[in-house]
């Protein structure tokens, strides 16, 4: 499971947790977000901006 | 007055003081002016105070403006930890919450209850009406932020103005979208405010239900649900206006059917300003550019920017959205509107005398320099803008 961050806001997509709010549940891969997510807290960074921050 | 401190160079501690700290209180004004009038009608029983508040808000806002002028100064970037941290400032936020509620309640009372001519009636519903379109910029900086307290108090403050899904829309949908063609909250270039709003009102509650509705779905909920939040918003409206209607009878129809598009308009003639005509460029793999700083409006007239949030500051706050209003910042060659909101209200109210002063401003920012692929425009107006500016670029 990994850590992938907003390069923008700080906002972290942590794979073992998912995002409950935005309806990603535990263990939801960062690979299977959608092709147009954008981070949830800005809306500013897209799915490729974001950067792995923990392996 | 609280101090910041600065690590220098050399390892010392420097300290910073924020000289706006304390007039931030003016972000108080705006929810209040409306009462104003009620409390001098009921102290002096002359009606003639009902108009005080639409002459504040239309004539002294863009006044002080203009006699006041320009704050350019920024914190600088080491204390802006320790100002996001300090609850001074979000205090001031959670305060403009009841006092909105404690004047709309107020001046419904008001008007339920006082016999009064039509004309003072319009007055206090418009001074209103404009009042609770602060409320929405209120639920707008509470509603960036990433705490339940924060954005539940955004979703009661929507609901005044029964605009509860604004913050969805413009957290998940403008953000994203902004200065696109795609954004039905981005002004186009040639496109009048009246015609924006026909656009804009509409996209923006269609675009709201779509984003809840993906949301919902995703975590398998009920759409007609209550952890719908547009619909936690609505709910707190339709209970506090169906009251009025019971309390008060018929008159609270007009008054509150005012009030609310009044509100959605203040929302609009803000929107209109703060992106009219800037385009984002896609790129190679068919999406937009990143929204860069270039892609807003901004003044920095201090008073409107201390009443209103400093929204002006509107394009740092589009590159760091979460940004607390308190360390937004101010750049050089950014695109600048000759005065603060509340003239450039009066300005887009206009459209003749708008296209007048904006057009020529708009071409000649410097990333743009007359080309006119660089602008958003109206698609009904291309044509006539193609011919009339088509030529200056080289």
């Amino acid at each position: 499971m990994n850590k992938y961050g907003c390069p923008g806001c700080g906002y972290s997509y942590d794979e073992s947790i998912g995002d409950d709010h935005e309806g990603y549940p535990p263990s939801f891969l960062f690979s299977d977000l959608p092709e147009d997510f954008v981070c949830p807290a800005c809306s500013v960074r897209y799915k490729e901006d974001f950067v792995l921050s923990s392996p | 007055m609280r101090s910041y401190s600065i690590e220098s160079s050399d390892g010392s501690t420097v300290p910073y003081q924020d000289k706006k700290r304390w007039l931030w209180f003016l972000s108080l004004i705006n929810p209040t002016v409306p009462l104003l009038g009620v409390i001098g009608h009921f102290l002096s029983g002359d009606e003639l105070w009902l108009l005080m508040p639409v002459i504040v808000m239309f004539a002294v806002g863009p006044l002080l403006d203009i006699l006041i002028g320009r704050d350019e100064n920024n914190p600088p970037e080491e204390v802006v930890g320790q100002l996001e941290e300090d609850r001074y400032f979000r205090v001031l936020t959670y305060l403009t919450v009841p006092l909105h509620y404690i004047v709309f309640i107020a001046c419904a009372i008001w008007v339920g209850t006082q016999d009064l001519s039509w004309w003072s009636f319009i007055t206090l519903t418009v001074a209103l009406g404009f009042a609770d379109g602060f409320a929405i910029n209120t639920g707008h900086e509470l509603g960036h932020k990433r705490t339940n307290v924060e954005t539940w108090l955004a979703k009661i403050v929507l609901a005044i103005p029964a605009y509860g899904h604004f913050w969805i829309e413009h957290n998940r949908g403008h953000h994203r979208d902004v200065s696109t063609p795609e954004d039905p909250a981005s002004a186009r270039m040639g496109e009048s405010i009246y015609k924006f709003a026909r656009r804009e009102i509409p996209g923006a509650f269609h675009r709201a239900w779509k984003l809840e509705y993906e949301r919902l779905c995703r975590k398998g909920e009920p759409v007609w649900g209550f952890k719908n939040e547009i619909l936690q918003s609505y709910f707190i409206t339709i209970v506090i206006q169906a009251s009025l209607i019971v309390a008060f009878s018929w008159i609270m129809l007009p008054f509150l059917i005012m009030h609310n598009f009044l509100s959605w308009w203040v929302l609009t003639s803000a929107n209109y300003i703060e992106h009219y005509g800037l385009l984002r460029m896609k790129q190679g793999n068919g999406k937009y550019e990143r929204c860069q700083p270039h892609h807003s409006w901004n003044a920095n007239h201090l008073v409107s920017n201390l009443l209103l949030f400093h929204l002006q500051r509107h394009s740092d706050h589009h590159a760091n959205p979460t940004r607390r209003y308190q360390s937004l910042r101010h750049f050089e060659d950014l695109p600048q509107l000759p005065i603060g909101y509340y003239g450039m209200y009066t300005l887009a109210y206009l459209p003749k005398l708008w296209f007048m002063v904006m057009d020529k401003r708009l071409l000649s920012l410097p990333h743009i320099n007359f080309d006119l692929s660089k602008i958003n425009i109206d698609p009904d107006e291309r044509i006539r803008i193609e011919e009339q500016y088509g030529s200056i670029h080289e």
